[in-house]
């Protein structure tokens, strides 16, 4: 519709060009209030609740804010302390998400796909009772599932698995899995495992289902001998848009994670930062020391390693039209 | 419910009809299912356990008296204290109820103009809500307080229900469904002289429900399982929401033993309504994520 007012431009003059194309878009703008105010809820609640608090993280990251006395403008002084003189962020934050991250993020979401494609492989009729048992641990709140975790992983002999694993003779005396610095990384990467098949997984497997079967046909014929070749050659190509909304999912997922360390071990920061991630270091400075500013230069560091982790993820499945 | 069973005994002729590699995925399939619910029956056993039971040693997985004490012992328990368990769940209710009637209904109305209307802005505000995809409220708590602090809406439900309701997943969900719907019948009933409001009210929102089921059941998990508007937002103890006060139960757990049964009764009470929705409506589910991809 715009673009029909816009060709009715008198001379071709470059001011006049402009003027109108303003007016046109004015115009348009006019022809679709309706649309506005459709719009209006959702965006009003966005830019208060997302995109505002955002831009204060920006701005805030530039100051020097105790939560009592306003801010006052320190310039990149905060991301000088932090890339040059914090010792626990070099040591632990970044090494333990690093870590983390490797492990839940990339091998999670291969193992969400492997699992979404096994379940399409089974007879259709039982495939929902597979997706339920994968996905209802997503369902579970982080915070009260940390009554289970601490019974589990219990540190003496009444927990289930030094019980179990004492029974066995594996081990001769109760581990303190959670409180352990030796252990406690690893619990809490099988925990967040183990609730990690949520939107995104579902969204894969709804994509490997959509699939066109004629594709398959097609690529038999073209020589294509097993199903691996299938996955690679059909499979993933065919569902590109579903793999990186998963793969988005996947990366926020794993980069918001921190609140796990605290329900495990019982302390922020963990005993000897062993499950010191990035947020549990915003924590830290924002909530206990309350150096808001500070905190807010790491909340933005961590913005822009989960933006361009997702640009990557954008790079590998994105399509050649964004 | 009915079709569950009809499933199941459909599910179980068409195991005679397996391959051998089928039946080597059913078998693997089936126990790492059984390993995945593992820590979900034992919650559910944990919490019907009588007190007797729950320290045991070796400690045991089924109850083999299941009581419904833990509950019980919950709401007596709280009753001396200053808030009563059923206040954090009554805030609970009306906060999650709040949130999944809001976020669905402004989440469907602002995909569908953004999906089939072209005005100016549209791209960027897509764009907008693409990148926000990427977005974690955990990462920007302390600005989220001062916003939320500024509106002056700390301690009142306000403050529970409005950050949590905008969801740029469901929007985006939404859109893309939307997409699916084809202009031509929007038109026609343009020509036969319907208005936008009437087009969107009765061809747009029934066809894409199953969006906004999805969307209602994200937008419910993440209320009824959130501490942070909580922990954040709210001061006052009788506004908090039972998420929060499970974690005050679990705090301390090792040393505190008594509420190991409370605790996991309310565990419980926090996962089943999550649980029974999306029971309920997971075909829908299914459907929408066909669509979800980012193209």
């Amino acid at each position: 519709m715009s673009q029909e007012l816009v060709t009715t431009a008198g001379p071709p003059r470059a001011t006049r060009r402009k003027k109108l194309a303003i007016a046109s878009t004015l115009t348009s703008m006019r022809k679709n209030w309706l649309s506005y105010v459709f719009i209006a809820p959702f965006l009003i609640t966005f830019l208060l609740f997302i995109v505002i608090p955002t831009i204060a993280a920006i701005i805030l990251s530039l100051t020097y804010f105790n939560a009592i006395e306003p801010p006052k403008f320190v310039g990149w002084l905060n991301y000088q302390n932090l890339l040059t003189q914090d010792m626990v962020f070099w040591k632990y934050a970044i090494p333990n998400t690093f870590k983390f991250a490797i492990i839940v993020g990339p091998l999670g979401y291969m193992a969400a796909f492997m699992l979404a494609w096994f379940i399409t492989q089974l007879p259709a009729r039982i495939r929902v009772f597979y997706t339920l048992a994968l996905y209802s641990p997503s369902m579970t709140a982080g915070v009260a599932m940390s009554v289970v975790w601490l019974i589990f992983f219990s540190g003496d002999r009444l927990g289930y698995l030094n019980s179990f694993l004492l029974e066995l003779g594996i081990i001769s005396e109760p581990v303190l899995w959670t409180q352990d610095p030796k252990y406690l990384m690893t619990v809490m990467i099988l925990v967040t495992l183990w609730s990690s098949m949520g939107v995104g997984f579902l969204a894969l497997l709804a994509g490997l289902q959509n699939v066109d079967t004629q594709l398959y046909e097609a690529g038999r014929i073209d020589g294509i001998r097993n199903r691996l070749q299938e996955i690679w050659y059909i499979t993933i190509p065919a569902m590109k848009p579903q793999m990186l909304f998963g793969a988005v999912m996947a990366v926020v997922g794993t980069l918001k994670a921190g609140s796990i360390s605290t329900q495990l071990s019982g302390s922020n920061p963990s005993p000897q930062y062993s499950g010191h991630l990035l947020i549990n270091h915003i924590d830290d400075y924002g909530f206990i020391r309350y150096e808001m500013g500070y905190a807010s230069t790491i909340s933005v560091l961590l913005l822009v390693m989960t933006y361009i982790v997702s640009r990557i993820c954008w790079k590998l499945f994105g399509s050649k039209e964004e | 419910m009915r079709d569950w069973a009809y499933n199941l005994k459909k599910g179980f002729r068409s195991l005679r009809r397996m391959t051998t590699f089928q039946w080597i995925l059913f078998v693997a399939m089936t126990l790492l299912a059984a390993f995945m619910l593992l820590p979900i029956v034992y919650l559910v056993n944990h919490a019907l356990k009588p007190f007797n039971e729950l320290f045991l040693y070796p400690p045991t997985f089924i109850a083999k008296q299941p009581t419904l004490q833990n509950f019980t012992d919950l709401i007596v328990v709280t009753q001396s204290s200053a808030v009563p368990v059923t206040r954090y769940l009554f805030n609970s209710i009306v906060m999650s109820v709040l949130v999944f009637f809001t976020s669905c209904l402004i989440s469907v109305l602002c995909a569908y103009p953004l999906s089939k209307h072209k005005f100016p802005g549209r791209g960027i505000i897509f764009s907008g809500i693409i990148i926000s995809l990427m977005f974690a409220p955990e990462m920007v708590g302390i600005p989220r307080y001062f916003v939320i602090s500024n509106l002056g809406i700390i301690n009142t439900y306000w403050g529970h229900v409005l950050p949590l309701v905008a969801m740029p997943v469901g929007v985006f969900l939404m859109k893309q469904f939307i997409d699916q719907i084809p202009d031509e019948l929007l038109e026609a009933a343009k020509v036969e002289g319907a208005k936008e409001l009437r087009i969107f009210a009765k061809i747009v929102v029934p066809l894409c429900m199953p969006a906004v089921a999805t969307t209602a059941i994200l937008s419910f998990q993440t209320a009824w399982s959130s501490d942070e508007t909580s922990t954040l937002f709210m001061e006052d103890e009788t506004m908090k929401t039972l998420p929060f006060f499970v974690n005050t139960l679990t705090n301390n757990l090792s040393n505190n033993v008594a509420n190991q049964g409370a605790a996991a009764a309310v565990a419980l009470l926090l996962f089943l309504p999550n649980f029974i929705i999306f029971l309920a409506m997971q075909k829908k589910v299914i459907t929408t994520m066909m669509h979800s991809g980012i193209k």
